[in-house]
């Protein structure tokens, strides 16, 4: 892919034509796994002139058996080591599925990777929808996150960047050249729920109307976007054995997005103490009190809040 | 009903309190350890005629955080089940399930235990609820009244399933009495600060309520609203590969115990088509969209409400319990 300023500092990018819509990357989060199977029927409603628009079931099996994996993670799975991985079906199920997905829709970093994939995901945490970008310097996908926001104001979509060296995980959509994750929730997992189900439907129209409009040539004017950054990863307090010993505490229970001060109350341990924040300034905490996460020692992440400028894009 | 004299009842001697027995219901499970740990800490003195055990019920799907592993737990208690034949090959919750009726059982022996108190937790919007098989065990209506006033804070519903102590299959069936306390709603693992302390606030209710009792307090009686379940409604599926062809309807979502009418929305298909409910008869839906229960083709659960009269009760006396033992021998002779 190439964007390279021109004098007015335009980026120019190549069109979006080979768009694939990831649904199931974890098996037990519903709506992306409902809306890939409506659209692998009928996908009408997701068809835009100049593009073609792939739904796709990213692990079949933890969708049958309706878990968020098999044997490892599929959204941390897309490492070069694990994509260059020899052994075959030795392996784990993921890693073998994160090998197929690199064929058919990368292979990720070359020429014939799929312009873009919207990953859709479901949290238990309080987040409202959350588009997910992977770096800062994607102009294209900060524009199309502009687009949607103006799109859907009043209603809320806020953006999640993680950029972070070490947090920063080897996503399904990472095979792409501009990887967009969609975050809605709060929902259990294993949960429908009608209203969080169309929420992520909507956000994906308007991202496929913004391919469509880009690919016919619109240009869309530099842009500022504000954006959450990944700070750092909270855990839960534990005991010597690694027991879980305090819970989210009330006040900050579905706070996700709200400022949390040093000081105030973070964590309610099971005989009712409070724990406070302890860091030295406000940070933005998100996926609060997400289920998947007690197993890889997070309670919270923190975010600090940040302006990104976006260059302006057209059609090269 | 007019009834001055107390119900009088047998004291409750041992009661056993069982978090865990859907591995991924987080508030029983982790009120059970601070339990066991508060009373490892306290070496809590002679409780003088109550005993209360406290116990994780499935011990591999709570350390892998899921509902089972094998066959759920709750659904392997009735005396069919429970009785059957043993093979080597038999599902882990099956043989945990007769473990279980050997310590707190056997059910429906005199050795069983007094009362089980089994937590629970759902996805569904349903406040807390007792779940028990009869509509007439005036222990657990008393004590759910109790917990009523107790906490006024919290929504509270006594939900009542119609099925025999022979075909009644959950863990709560193996005592004389017992119920599941369940509260939601609650993500599958996942513990909320404030469905914790519900639960924690409750059984604290509870197992005081059995010391007023066991130490001879009347309780008056009154009333209590009961919910007895009617039937189950799954979600419209495709025929072929199965999968649900709508959602509950944002309409309903969350309205548990909120009188569903005929031609209410019940369903919104995919393709926004709204579904209505085509009962005769309005009911109390409950479980709305219970993750669990996808699997098991119910949508939501449906149930008539009556009010029921509880009398007054009290706990028998030895003397009292002796002299019912000797007079019921003496008309065994006669």
């Amino acid at each position: 892919m190439s964007t390279h300023n021109n004098n007015n500092n335009t980026a120019r990018v190549t069109a979006a034509r080979r768009v694939a819509i990831f649904g199931g990357t974890h098996g037990n989060e519903m709506s992306g796994v409902a809306l890939v199977n409506l659209w692998t029927k009928n996908g009408a409603e997701i068809q835009r002139k100049g593009v073609e628009t792939r739904p796709f079931l990213a692990n079949p099996w933890a969708v049958e058996k309706c878990v968020r994996y098999v044997d490892t993670d599929l959204n941390r799975a897309f490492t070069p080591e694990n994509l260059s991985a020899p052994g075959g079906d030795e392996l784990p199920y993921e890693v073998q599925r994160a090998q197929e997905i690199n064929k058919i829709f990368g292979p990720k970093g070359s020429q014939e990777a799929y312009d873009v994939i919207f990953d859709l995901h479901n949290t238990t945490s309080n987040m409202g929808c959350t588009l997910i970008l992977e770096s800062s310097k994607d102009s294209f996908s900060l524009q199309m996150m502009n687009y949607i926001k103006k799109a859907i104001a009043p209603a809320s979509c806020l953006v999640l960047l993680n950029e972070h060296p070490h947090l920063k995980y080897s996503t399904s959509r990472s095979v792409a050249r501009h990887p967009v994750g969609l975050e809605v929730g709060p929902q259990p997992q294993g949960v429908l729920r009608s209203n969080i189900f169309q929420a992520m439907r909507v956000i994906l129209k308007h991202a496929l109307d913004f391919i469509e409009l880009f690919n016919e040539g619109m240009e869309f004017p530099s842009c500022t976007v504000e954006v959450f950054r990944v700070l750092e990863s909270i855990d839960y307090p534990r005991d010597a054995n690694g027991n879980i010993i305090a819970m989210v505490h009330p006040n900050l229970q579905d706070c996700d997005w709200e400022p949390l001060n040093p000081g105030d109350p973070m964590f309610q341990t099971f005989d009712g103490q409070t724990v406070h924040y302890q860091g030295s300034s406000t940070v933005y905490p998100t996926f609060i009190n997400e289920a998947a996460y007690y197993e890889k020692q997070q309670a919270f992440l923190t975010t600090r809040r940040e302006t990104l400028a976006a260059n302006a894009i057209s059609k090269a | 009903m007019e009834v001055d004299e107390p119900v009088l009842l047998p004291r409750l001697a041992r009661v056993a309190v069982c978090g865990g027995t859907h591995g991924n219901e987080l508030s029983g499970v982790y009120l059970v350890r601070e339990l066991l740990k508060e009373a490892q800490e306290k070496e809590r003195d002679d409780e003088g005629p109550l005993s209360v055990q406290t116990l994780l019920s499935n011990p591999r799907a709570t350390q892998q955080c899921r509902r089972y592993i094998d066959a759920d737990l709750n659904r392997c208690f009735s005396l069919a089940t429970l009785n059957g034949p043993v093979s080597e090959a038999a599902p882990y919750e099956i043989i945990l399930a007769r473990e279980l009726n050997a310590s707190l059982g056997p059910k429906g022996s005199q050795e069983a235990v007094d009362l089980v108190c089994d937590l629970h937790n759902t996805t569904a919007n349903m406040g807390l609820c007792f779940i028990a098989y009869s509509d007439k065990d005036w222990i657990c209506l008393h004590i759910f009244k109790h917990l009523q006033r107790q906490m006024p804070d919290i929504p509270m519903r006594f939900i009542h399933f119609n099925i025999s102590k022979k075909e009644s299959y959950s863990l709560d069936s193996v005592g004389k009495h017992g119920f599941a306390l369940e509260i939601g709603p609650q993500p599958h693992g996942v513990v909320r600060s404030n469905v914790y302390t519900a639960m924690k606030v409750g059984v604290r209710h509870i197992l005081d309520w059995i010391h007023y009792f066991n130490s001879g307090s009347v309780f008056e009686g009154g009333y209590v609203d009961v919910f007895t379940m009617v039937k189950n409604i799954d979600y419209p599926r495709d025929s072929q590969t199965h999968n649900i062809t709508a959602a509950i309807h944002p309409r309903l979502q969350d309205r548990d115990f909120c009188l569903l009418c005929p031609e209410d929305p019940l369903f919104q298909t995919f393709s926004g088509e709204e579904l209505t409910y085509k009962g005769n008869e309005p009911l109390y839906p409950f479980f709305i969209n219970e993750c669990a229960y996808y699997e098991k083709g119910i949508a939501l659960s449906l149930a008539r409400k009556k009010r029921v009269m509880i009398p007054p009760i009290r706990a028998q006396t030895e003397v009292e319990k002796q002299a019912s033992e000797q007079s019921f021998a003496s008309e065994e002779e006669e």
